[in-house]
This record gives C-alpha cells, structure tokens and sequence, in this order.
C-alpha cells in the first residue's frame, strides 16, 4: 500500500500574525475622543465632580482665613477676646468637616463613576469578543484577550477621569493665581512667559517620546499573560516531563521582556516630576532674584514679592499636577489603543438584510463547488459537491488532514467558502441568519467543550428551559446518568478545573446528553465517541441512532462500524472527494475506501 | 507578606541608597523656601547685589541638585521595582510549576493566572511608589514634629494625641478593606474564567446561538468584580477626610490652648502663627501617609495572594515501605486512590511489568485507566498500597529521576504556541538521530509536506493542526528522548486504522526495550500486549494475555466480538 502524501491542511497563516500588535498606530486625538464617548454618559456627575472639587479648594482657603481671624483676637497676655476665639474655631471645625464631608462625596462620586466606565468598557470589549468570526480564535491567546480587558482597561482608568476632574478644578486654581499675581505686578509674571512654555515643551516632548514605551509595556505584558495562560493548561505535561525548570527558563524570557518593558516606560516617566518641579524651583530662584532687584529699584514692596511667591507657589502647584497627569494619559492611550483595537476588530459581517428566518427546516443541503483555503495561496477544498436529502446519513471518511473539518467549518459558517456555495433547503446558507442557520445543526466535536457550573446547567447548554426530566432523560441515554448520581452533589455537581475527575469518555458522554437534549433538524457528529469505550459507545448507540433518526447527518468517524450504515459515504482526500457511495458500493469498486477498510484487519 | 517582601531583601544595599538619596533630595528641597527666606529678610533690606546674586545663584544650584537626586532616586527606585518583580514571578512560576496537581485544582486555574499577572504587577506598583512617595511623608512629619516640639512643647503635645487617633483610625480601615481588595482581585478571576471559556468553546457557543447568555454570565462577572472592587475603593475613601478632619479639630484645639496659654502669659500669638505655619508641613506629610496606606492596602491585599502559593506546601515524602523491593521494572502492589476520598478510583491494584514488556489497559468510561497513569507519574500519592519503579519505590524517588524515565502522551495533550521542533524537542536533549526515529515512528511524515517542516509554528494548543496529526506529533514527542517507560493514554482514538496500525508495528520494531503502558478502547491497540488488565471501577476484572482474557473474561470477550463484528460486518 503507497503511503499517500498528505495534504497540507496546515493553516500557518495566522501564526506569522502572532505577537504582531504593530498595526498603524492610533493618534492621540482620536484615542482620547473615542476615551470620550465612555466619560459622556457620566457628563453630570463629572462636572459635579469637578465642582465640588472647587467648591472643596474654596473652604480649603476659607480655613486659614478663620483661623487668622481666631489668631487676630489673640492680642497678647490677659488681652484674649475669648468669645471670638471659641467662636471661629468652633467655624473652623464646621468649616473642615464640610470640607471632609465633601472630599468624602468626591471620591465616592468618582469611584462611582469611573467604575461605571469600566464595567461599560469591559463589557463592550467582552461583547466584541463573543461576536467575532471563528477565525479570530484560531489566532490570537486568550491571554493576550485577558490582559486587554483586565490590566488595560484598569490602566486607562487607574487615572483617567481623577485626572479629569483635577485638571478642570486645578485650572481655576491656575486662571485664579494668574490674575492675582498679574494684580500684585505683572512685570514679575514675565518669569512664567520663560518657565511656562519650557515645561510645556519639555512634557510634550516627553510625552511623545513615552507613549511608544507605554505601547510597548501594554503589550509585553499582554505576551506574557498570553504564555502563562497557555502554560497553565500544560502543567501535568511539563511535569510528566520534568521539564518545570526548562519552562520556567521560557517564562523568565517572557518576564523579562514585560519587566525590562515596564521599567523602560516606568524609567522614562519617573523623571516627569522631578523636571517639571525643577522648572518650578527655577521660576521661584528667578522671581526671588529678579523680585528683590525690582525691590531694589524701588519698583516694589517685600509684601508684594511675599504674597507673589505665595501665588506662584499656588499656581506651579497643579503645573506639576498636570505633568504627573499627562505621564498617566500616555500609558491611558497606550491602553486604549489595544482595548479599541479588539473592539474595532471586525465582527461576523452582518446577516444578509433580505435574510428570512427559517422556521421549518427540513434538512436538505448541497454543496456546489466549494472551494477554500485559510490563507490565501493555499487552498485546502478543490471543489467539493455533495447532495444531502432531509434525514440522510452522509459520512465523511478520509485520511486525517484531508480536509473533513473544513467541511464542517463551512456547513456551520465558522467561516465562509471563497467560492462555489451550500444551500439548505435549497436557500442559499449565506442568505440565511446565522443563529437560525446554527441552530438547525446539533454538533458533538470531539473536542469537549465544558464550562464552570453544575452539570445540569452542562447539559442543558442548548436548551436552557429544559425540564428536570428531560435533562435525566438525555443523561440516561447517555449512559452517564448513573456516573451522574453516585457524585455526592449529583446534576448540582459544579464542574471545576478539575475537581472532579472527569474521564475523557465521562466528558464525551455528557456533551452527548447536551446534544440529545437539543432537538434540531441536523446533526454534526465529528468524531462524537471517539474518546468513549466500544461498550458504553455501543450502550449509547440506540441513544445515537434515537438522535439521528429523520435527521440529516454529518459524520465524521475513524471507526468504520459508525458509518456502515451511512446513506451515503464521502471519501475525501487532498482535500477534494473522490469516491461516494454505500458501503457496500464502495467496497466493491475496491478503491480508497476499500483500502480504509482493509487496514482495520491489518491492526486486528 | 513576609514571604513576597523577602524578594527586597537581595536588593537592601540598593534599597538602602535609594532611601538616602530620596532623603537628601527632601532635605534639599526644603532648604529652598529657607533661602527664599534668607534673601527677602536678611539681604533685600541691605540691598546688596553681588549677595542676592549669590544666593540667587546658590538657589538655582539647589534646584539643580534637588532635581538630579530626585530623578537619581526615582529611577533606583524603578530599577528596584523591576527587579523585586523579576524574582518574584519567576520563583512564583517556579512554584506553579511544581505545585501538587490536588494544590492547582484548589487554587484552580483561572486564580493561578490572576495571581501570577495582576496581582505581581500590584505589588510592583506598591514597592515603586512607596520607594518614591514613602520616604517624604515621614520626613515631613517627623521633622514638622521636631520643630514645632521646640518651639512650643506644650501644643505639639495637643497635635501628638491626635497621632494615635490617626494611626488607629488609618489601621482600622486598611483592616477592612485589605480583605476587600483581596475579595476584589478574586472576583476578577471570575472575568478571567469566563474570557478563557468563551475564547475555547467558541465553536460550541456559537453554534447553539449562546452568545447573548454568554454575555449575560460575563456581564454577571463584571458586575461583581466592578462591585467588589467598589466595595474596597469607598471603604479605603474615608480614609482621607476622615484624617482632614481630625488633624484640622486639632488645629482648632492648638488655637484655643495657645489662646489660653497667651492670656497667661505663657507665649506669644507670634509663635502660634509660626507653629500653625508647620502644621501645614505636618499636614502634608500625613496626607502623604494615607496615600502610601491606600496603595499598600491594594499591594498587600495582592502580596497575600502571593503569599499563598509561595507557602503553598511542599510535598512530603511518605515514609519509606517496609516490604522487600520487588522484581520487575513497574510494579503496582495493593494500589488504592481515591480522588474525593469517598468512593474509590483505583481499588487494591497490583501488577509487574519486567523491562520491555507491554501493559494494556481496557475498560470502560471512567474505571480507572487513567488515574492509574497519574498515579505512577506521581500526580497524586497512592491513598494505600506501593509503586515500584526498577526496584525503588516511587514515592522515595526524586521527581526528576522519576520524570526524566517516561514518555507520555495525554488525552489531548497540550501543545503550545512555538516552532514544531520545540514542541518535539520540549526543553529536552535531543539528538537529530532520536527525532527522526520518533518521527517514522509516530507516523508524524506529515511534517514533511509542510513548507518550512519542523521550524513551522504551532498556534496556541497546536489548533491549526488536525486532531490526527495533533496525536501523531505528541506521541513522536513522547519518543524522541528515547524512555525507559512509554505511556499512551488512549492517543490514537484520531488516528484511522491505517496510520493507526502502522504506528503500532513500528513502535514494536523500533522500542522494543521500552517498557509501555498502553490504555486503549480498541483490542487492536493492546491485543499483542505481554500483560492486559481490564478495569472497571478501578478493579481489576480481569488480567492475563489477550488468549487467556478471551477465554476467562466475559466482558472483554464482548469487547473483542463488538468490534471485531465492526470490522466483520
């Protein structure tokens, strides 16, 4: 027997794409507007904020006043105007508990607010998600995704909107200090026409320079979740090996990477401060110098360059504030840029506008010509046709690789054929919604899907009204129902990582009771039993064939007895078909098939 | 806490400098104002210009010094992050990875994640910032305290009662909400659960139309992460007023007691100005204080998390058998495990396999057949009974030594995202000669037709495979060290009949040293076996060669009819 090259059903494609996040980078107006869109709903409370931020800074500076006044009717030994002290500390107390009362609200508002964004943002990029073509999964880690909606969105709002409402309430304070120290002389404020567009320049320049550090950070991070997430479902492997110190090398490189990336943006942005505080140390040596040669010339009182410095120190204030806040923006917009990149990722294109729904299925599919490849250049179907009657078995058989879950890729729309077209019931499945198009398939993969909750809720997956009988129906007939009620907790088991111990086979059969429980017109089965002994698998049989009764059916089995019974067998290969009949057709034209079969004795 | 902070304790000398400088930098920059003052009191009257210039030059070096030692100071204190935060991980991933599978199934998987991302990158956040914003506040206050004891003791005594108030009241809310924040990042694992699921079982989502109720359970999860992590941030909020508040009520009190004090006598208003003056300075340092309190509250909340995996404990050897070692390279004498400790998974298991030999294992669904492989990888401890490995028992052994003796291949194996030759290889020695042979053996000539072959890439999980060619490559893994033991748990259940049966012979001709343990659905996988043991519920139902079952064991000899009547018919 020739051993028969196998066809390339390796899709590489995506891989080459993978740790590629350098696509055009986003500019930081469009960022910030789109960062907008989130703070809108919550226009009221920001400006609510943003008031009692001011309101707060206005009895900050009422206190010292009050306490002044208590101070004034101190005059010196046996001379205390007492009523008048016990009165203004007794205002001032009031004064810095309303002050505390209202510091207290802002910060409740703004932890209000800017977990509200959050929830929104996450919920919007979780959204995006689920609603992605099938295509997108194949390429990108769940711990990449992970990161994007836990470490960045909370970086974006580590800071985002306190910086808001600090800027708008700092800004008063800044507009407010300018005019008082141009009252007391404006000549001194020439000091700020030099220091002032230094800082600017300097914290824009930086700031330019920091984001592509910041960019870096996000997503060297993002990498590393991405390994650690994919490795922590490998464990048992590496340990049955031994090789926990060869990964844990592995995991360094990657810790490495998102440390030293941390540390360049980190390193880079730790000086903000210290430069912008340092511009401000120069303006306070330049109007202390130039200050005293006014007062020199006369020009000038010391109160005048006392309660200047005073103002300017008022005014540097949230100058160095807003230096700190720009730092903070930077890695906001880095964040963002790969938080808005996965939800501007394209999403299943729409369902065709003229798409009907279909209410009766009866199950009868073609397929004309399909043709596909993954990746351009390489195609994996040439060309298949194949005519499926309502509630016939059409097995599919061929050599692993030959293209057999493409096919089944195709029939469900997971991804679309680049030419030739499928029809059911003689509508074309493009023109069809998908979720009714979906729906009228039942699949059983051979890969288990389960998820974190009980096991009745595993069961009734698809149909999530399903009675309590129903459920113990399918998992009698599934022959899992006994497994089922010797677990202490019984259906209420919860289905962890790993607590329980399921097999395989145990894992198979449920996903089975979820698919019998579905009652729709088509099945999938690829591979459905394959991890299930002969015995259980021929107990569950009557089940299976209970299931597919008047159904149309996929099947796609290595066992050759699941598929004897087939109204019609494709034997594919390179991914084109090149016989179909019975099996009994099929054996006599002693073809590929014939050969499939006899291999089974070989092994026997 | 103790445990995650130990990883400064390399870096102290460093630590040590960083602190020194940062506390020059404060006293430096504290010198400004007093210049300032200097000029306008003492130099401003005489009018003496080469003076002003003198100090105003002076002024400028400050600023200069304050800046290069600042900016020295925050990045040491980087510098120092980064690297608290290398070690870290890495000795917290050098702890997943050995951890205990029954330790991974506690902590369960979604939680390992959290912990080695978000909750390492809080406790980084938390030893930068406290390098660099912990070191002033104490200066502030404690050199605030100084000057004002002083200048009037009798009134920094009023401020000092309220220091226990303060330091009460912070402790008390990060009592309270150090438990929430740790409750906050444990329902974030809740988001990672969900995105995790939903990214594996998309196919199965998708075609049950679930994609709406998905995102009502994610939006479930979000909420209560966002609502735990509410719940930690309002708590963690009174801080800061709360301490406004206080400190100002003192503030009054100085002012009425050094009002008292003034009418008798005692002091001047003159002094009060200038205290109230350092009140503010004190002020400062506190506020800075409550601040370094609410990140450590966060960081400590996550250094816990961490905390607990590091202590997770280590395994403890049980004491050594008493029994004579046994003949034969595996053997399993009187084995009993039980996962839930209730209903047993393997009962009162014994065999012995001498060198070479060929162990099948056939049963039904869930009697045992791969807990028994777990167990002699030293995943779990036998409840009762012994294991032998070439006349040691297994629980003595070092875990390398066991490790390094097996191939195996899973049910689903993992694969992970990186060339095929490195999944072959997997961080192990492997000779060019070895891999090749592997390769035939496994049948994996598929790598052949691939463009770049074995420098190709695998996606995530090795998805952008088939299932076939998944198994032929993990099984061609499991080769290419060439063990001494070869475990294959039902690893060809993708494979057809052909490539199947070819794989077969090929091991048989190529491994013929290699002791193998073989657990099968299909009699045709195992029937060659020197010894077949048929389990269910974890007992033995029958052992003996594929003749002898065929003629003692009813349920094999329905297997054997069931499909060789599939292949019959």
């Amino acid at each position: 027997m020739s051993v028969k090259g196998e066809q390339k059903a390796i899709s590489f494609r995506h891989v080459a794409n993978r740790g590629a996040f350098e696509r055009p980078v986003q500019p930081a107006g469009q960022v910030l507007r789109r960062l907008w869109t989130y703070m809108r709903p919550h226009l009221w409370g920001l400006l609510l904020a943003a008031a009692l931020s001011i309101l707060g800074n206005v009895i900050g500076l009422v206190g010292p006043r009050l306490s002044g006044r208590a101070i004034d009717a101190i005059l010196g030994e046996g001379g205390v105007d007492f009523p008048n002290v016990f009165r203004y500390a007794l205002w001032m107390v009031g004064c810095y508990a309303l002050s505390g009362a209202m510091t207290y609200a802002l910060s409740r508002l703004m932890i209000r607010i800017s977990r509200s964004i959050v929830f929104d943002m996450r919920r919007d990029a979780f959204n995006r998600l689920v609603s992605l073509p099938v295509s997108y999964f194949d390429r990108h880690q769940p711990g990449d995704v992970i990161s994007r909606i836990s470490y960045d969105i909370d970086t974006i709002n580590t800071s985002l909107t306190h910086d808001l409402v600090q800027m708008a309430a700092s800004l008063v304070t800044v507009v407010g200090s300018l005019l008082m120290m141009l009252s007391i002389t404006p000549l001194l404020v020439l000091v700020f026409a030099v220091t002032i567009p230094l800082s600017m320049a300097v914290t824009r320049y930086r700031a330019k320079r920091v984001r592509p550090l910041f960019r870096e950070r996000s997503a060297k991070l993002g990498a590393m979740n991405g390994f650690i997430e994919e490795i922590t479902a490998g464990l048992k492997t590496i340990r049955a090996y031994g090789r926990e110190e060869a990964f844990t090398r592995r995991f360094d490189g990657k810790n490495d990477e998102a440390v030293d990336a941390f540390y360049r943006a980190d390193r880079f942005a730790c000086i903000n401060g210290p430069i912008v505080n340092c511009i401000n140390n120069l303006s306070l040596a330049l109007i202390s110098f130039f200050g005293i040669l006014l007062y020199m010339g006369g020009r000038v009182t010391l109160g005048n360059i006392s309660s200047f410095v005073l103002y300017s120190r008022k005014f540097s204030g949230p100058i160095n504030e807003f230096a700190n806040i720009i730092s903070d923006l930077q890695s906001a917009l880095a964040a963002a840029e790969r938080v808005f990149r996965l939800i501007d990722e394209e999403p299943e294109p729409a369902d065709d506008p003229e798409a009907r729904a279909m209410d009766d299925v009866r199950g009868h599919v073609e397929a004309q010509a399909l043709r596909f490849s993954y990746e351009p250049g390489r195609e994996i179907l040439h060309g298949v046709d194949f005519v499926a009657p309502p509630g016939k078995v059409v097995a599919i058989v061929g050599e692993t690789g030959c293209g057999k879950t493409t096919l089944i890729n195709l029939l469900m729309r997971f991804y679309d054929a680049d030419s030739g077209r499928i029809t059911l019931d003689e509508h074309p499945i493009r023109s069809l919604p998908r979720a009714d198009l979906r729906r009228a398939y039942t699949m059983v993969l051979q890969d288990t899907w389960l998820f974190y909750g009980t096991i009745r809720e595993n069961i009734a997956y698809g149909k999530p009204d399903a009675t309590e009988e129903k459920i113990v129906a399918a998992a009698k007939a599934a022959m899992i129902h006994g497994y089922i009620e010797s677990l202490p907790q019984g259906y209420d088991t919860l289905l962890s990582d790993n607590a329980v111990n399921l097999s395989k086979g145990q894992k198979q059969l449920l996903t089975i009771a979820r698919a019998i429980l579905i009652d729709s017109p088509m099945l999938i089965l690829d591979e459905a039993t394959s991890n299930v002994d002969t015995q259980t698998e021929r107990q569950i049989q009557s089940a299976m064939l209970r299931l597919m009764e008047g159904r149309t059916c996929f099947v796609i089995a290595h066992r050759l007895s699941t598929i004897q019974g087939a109204d019609q067998i494709l034997v594919m290969d390179k991914g084109a078909i090149v016989e179909r009949g019975t099996h009994r057709e099929l054996l006599s034209r002693r073809g590929t098939y014939y050969e499939l079969y006899a291999a089974q004795f070989q092994g026997a | 806490m103790k445990r995650v902070l130990a990883f400064l304790r390399p870096q102290a000398g460093w630590t040590a400098l960083q602190v020194g400088i940062k506390f020059g930098s404060t006293l430096l920059e504290l010198f400004l104002p007093w210049i300032l003052e200097h000029i306008i009191d003492d130099i401003a009257p005489t009018g003496d210009r080469r003076q002003l210039l003198l100090w105003g030059a002076l002024m400028l070096l400050c600023a200069l010094a304050v800046f290069f030692s600042a900016a020295a100071a925050n990045r040491m204190a980087t510098k120092i992050a980064a690297t608290f935060t290398r070690a870290l991980r890495h000795s917290l991933f050098c702890k997943v990875t050995v951890l205990s599978s029954e330790q991974v199934d506690r902590f369960t998987v979604p939680s390992l994640i959290s912990r080695l991302s978000s909750d390492t990158y809080r406790v980084n956040d938390m030893v930068d910032r406290m390098l660099r914003l912990g070191i002033r506040a104490p200066i502030l206050l404690i050199g605030g305290l100084l000057v004002s004891a002083m200048m009037e003791p009798v009134l920094a005594l009023i401020f000092l009662c309220t220091l226990p108030l303060i330091g009460g009241m912070l402790l008390l809310v990060s009592q309270r909400s150090i438990p929430l924040f740790a409750k906050a990042q444990q329902a974030g694992e809740e988001l990672v659960r969900r995105i995790q699921e939903n990214m594996t079982g998309v196919r199965i989502i998708k075609a049950l139309s679930r994609t709406e109720d998905e995102k009502d359970r994610f939006s479930k999860a979000n909420e209560a992460a966002v609502r735990a992590d509410r719940q930690a941030e309002m708590t963690m909020a009174v801080a800061n007023p709360m301490m406004g508040v206080l400190l100002n009520i003192a503030m009054a009190a100085v002012i009425v007691a050094g009002a008292f004090r003034v009418d008798r006598g005692l002091t001047e208003p003159g002094k009060i100005i200038a205290f109230l003056n350092y009140f503010v300075i004190l002020q400062n340092g506190l506020l800075g204080i409550t601040r370094i309190f609410t990140i450590c509250s966060r960081g400590i909340a996550s250094g816990k998390r961490l905390g607990e995996v590091l202590e997770a404990p280590e395994r403890v050897a049980p004491p050594p058998p008493q029994e004579p070692a046994p003949e034969g390279h595996v053997v399993f004498s009187h084995v009993s495990f039980s996962y839930n400790k209730v209903k047993p998974d393997i009962d009162d298991l014994s065999f012995t396999l001498a060198r070479g030999q060929t162990l099948g294992i056939i049963g039904p669904t869930g009697s045992g057949k791969s807990t028994l492989l777990q167990l002699l990888l030293r995943f779990y401890e036998p409840d009762r009974g012994q294991i032998w490995l070439d006349g040691r028992p297994l629980s003595q052994m070092a875990a390398e030594d066991v490790h390094s003796r097996f191939g195996v291949v899973f049910q689903n194996d993992f694969l992970f995202a990186d060339s095929i030759l490195e999944n072959l290889d997997f961080e192990r020695p492997v000779t060019e000669a070895d891999r090749a042979l592997a390769i035939e053996t496994a049948q994996a000539d598929f790598l052949k037709d691939i463009p770049q072959g074995a420098l190709a890439d695998l996606s995530e999980r090795g998805m952008n495979l088939s299932g076939g060619q998944r198994q032929r490559l993990l099984i061609a893994r499991a080769l290419a060290t060439r063990p001494e033991i070869l475990l294959l748990d039902d690893c060809s259940s993708a494979l057809d009949y052909r490539t199947d049966a070819r794989l077969r012979q090929a091991l048989a001709a190529a491994y013929g040293d290699v002791t193998k343990i073989i657990v099968a659905q299909r009699i045709s996988a195992i029937r060659h076996a020197d010894l077949i043991l048929v389990l269910e519920a974890g007992q033995v139902l029958g052992r003996g060669t594929h003749e002898e079952l065929l003629a003692s064991c009813p349920l094999y000899r329905t297997l054997y009819e069931m499909q060789m009547g599939e292949v019959a018919a």
